[in-house]
């Protein structure tokens, strides 16, 4: 395995692995849940929160646990973790906390969170660990954001509970509820393949643009490291 | 083609009329007479909220469709958009009326990869996602307007503003007077198509003697309509001679809503259909049996839409399980 540096350890999560739109991981939460951006926000801190203690704690303590029952010790962390962010919003935020509803205990079974204790906090030192955890947890939180806004200003007409479009907005009820969680999944998903379809004419491009300084350097007899690694490991 | 080509080839000889632009054409052609009585019925509304639904549907076919203009020129896209319209209230704002149009074509054809990929009828696709984002301006139905200038409901609503409805203006389908307040519409205002409901769900008549047509010119499988017909009545006659106070009879269900268009023109669509004739059969009773599932005990008034988005969902396996003995061998697939 290629040793990473910190930043890739963050910026990983965020963008080129990113949770929800590249490794299709937490769907549940990702779709039942991101009716309104208040919501989605909320969610995706609260996974965030789950994320970040359970790495920091695994990390912690892998030397202690047992291969043979280090699931079950991962999701006992796990639990309490999501039992404290379920007392707080409780606290804190009562109406979020109903409209969330039983999908913050579903928090447990996240396979993203138990996939990142898995592949990455049980191996390696606190500090990446929580720097793992930070950056997946604010990848997918990003990712339930986006889906929450568009389906909130299509579907209420409005932004974090301001309205946009005046009183007289007829909205598209079917974006509030699960289908629309479907159909902007799924716009968003084609929108990213599209993307990343047209991703190799673009580094062609810059390529020949960079042609001049590279050959530049290829004189001055400077190793170079070849053509930059294709950034994205491919989601299966 | 053009005629300056020769070829020369042994026999035999097929003169090879039909492409997919003649079929798609022709039942454009045919939906003439449907069209016309949809707007002697409601009006300068028809026309607006048909072109409004057809153009929905060639916008993204000519933005997206790829190789030029290619998917335009063969019509199918304004099929959709002209029998997606067919199934609108006459009082539907036009900017729902193309974008039901836009999201047919978008995510019910195109996706999948344009003519012939599509699984789902993208007309019907275009309706579902209507009724499920706008429920209630898509069950909005006005009365018989004084006069046919008249429009028949807040067609020029601004885009994303939602239509003002005066209470006055609405009425109920038929259907709907049958499901929620037990009363019966005369047979032979159903069949004239003197009733309310959507612009093509009113004259049945008339939609029966365009798809006799079409299947004459074998641009639509018989055995569809047939089959759906058939088990509409058959269930329907069962059912009412069980309790005729609780379920109207075959001439009601059969001319009733939108069973007519749906069983002539939706159903028969030949990319979401089944290829094999036992298919047909088997398809065609499914959507006549679910139909009336819908209709009777459904919290809708209305099931013909998804009675074939469901059917349609199913068309691979039926292809599947129909498949016809080859000639010569004993069993399915070439054993022997």
């Amino acid at each position: 395995m290629r040793e990473t540096t910190q930043q890739e350890d963050f910026l990983r999560g965020i963008w080129r692995e990113n949770p929800v739109l590249i490794q299709m991981l937490g769907l549940c939460p990702a779709l039942a849940v991101t009716n309104n951006v208040e919501n989605s926000l909320a969610m995706g801190l609260a996974t965030l929160f789950v994320l970040c203690g359970s790495s920091l704690l695994v990390s912690l303590c892998q030397r202690f646990i047992p291969g043979e029952i280090r699931i079950s010790a991962y999701i006992l962390i796990i639990a309490t973790f999501v039992t404290v962010a379920d007392l707080s919003l409780q606290a804190l935020v009562p109406d979020i906390h109903k409209a969330l509803g039983a999908f913050i205990a579903l928090i447990v079974v996240n396979c993203m969170i138990l996939g990142r204790q898995e592949a990455f906090a049980s191996k390696r030192p606190v500090g990446r660990a929580l720097l793992d955890a930070l950056g997946t947890g604010a990848g997918f939180s990003i990712a339930l954001v986006m889906l929450g806004a568009v389906r909130e200003v299509l579907g209420s007409g409005s932004f974090l509970g301001v309205s946009l479009f005046g009183p007289s907005y007829e909205p598209w009820i079917v974006m509030i509820l699960p289908p629309g969680g479907f159909l902007t999944l799924g716009v968003l998903l084609l929108g990213l393949a599209w993307w990343q379809e047209r991703r190799p004419d673009r580094i062609e491009a810059s390529q020949r643009r960079q042609a001049g300084s590279q050959e530049a350097i290829a004189v001055a007899g400077i190793a170079t490291s070849g053509r930059p690694t294709p950034t994205r490991g491919e989601a299966g | 083609m053009t005629a300056s080509t020769r070829i020369v080839s042994a026999s035999p000889h097929i003169k090879q009329g039909d492409s997919t632009p003649t079929i798609m054409w022709s039942v454009v052609a045919s939906l003439v007479p449907v069209v016309a009585s949809a707007i002697y019925f409601f009006g300068p509304s028809a026309i607006l909220v048909l072109a409004a639904s057809t153009a929905g549907a060639l916008a993204p076919e000519s933005l997206l469709g790829g190789r030029g203009a290619r998917s335009l020129r063969d019509g199918s896209a304004a099929i959709t958009g002209i029998l997606l319209g067919l199934t609108l209230p006459p009082g539907i704002p036009l900017w729902m009326a193309f974008l039901g149009g836009a999201f047919g074509i978008g995510f019910g054809k195109l996706v999948f990869g344009g003519l012939g990929q599509n699984v789902f009828n993208p007309a019907l696709l275009g309706r579902a996602f209507l009724q499920a984002a706008f429920p209630v301006a898509i069950t909005t139905w006005p009365i018989r307007a004084e006069s046919w200038w008249n429009l028949r409901g807040d067609n020029f609503a601004l885009p994303l503003m939602s239509p003002s409805v005066p209470e006055a203006m609405t009425g109920a389908t038929p259907l709907g007077l049958m499901k929620f307040e037990q009363m019966t519409t005369p047979s032979w205002d159903l069949m004239l198509g003197t009733t309310g409901g959507s612009l093509g769900e009113t004259s049945g008549l008339i939609i029966l003697i365009c798809g006799l047509y079409l299947a004459a010119r074998r641009h639509l499988d018989w055995r569809i309509p047939a089959s759906i017909l058939g088990s509409v009545a058959l269930f329907s006659t069962l059912l009412h001679g069980l309790d005729a106070a609780r379920y109207p009879g075959p001439v009601f269900m059969l001319f009733s809503g939108g069973l007519m268009l749906g069983a002539v023109y939706m159903a028969t669509d030949m990319v979401t259909s089944p290829v094999t004739h036992r298919g047909c059969w088997i398809f065609g009773a499914g959507i006549g049996f679910l139909v009336l599932v819908i209709r009777l005990w459904g919290g809708l008034s209305e099931g013909v839409m998804y009675a074939i988005l469901l059917m349609n969902a199913l068309v691979p396996f039926i292809n599947r399980a129909t498949q016809p003995r080859i000639f010569g061998t004993l069993g399915v697939g070439g054993e022997s």
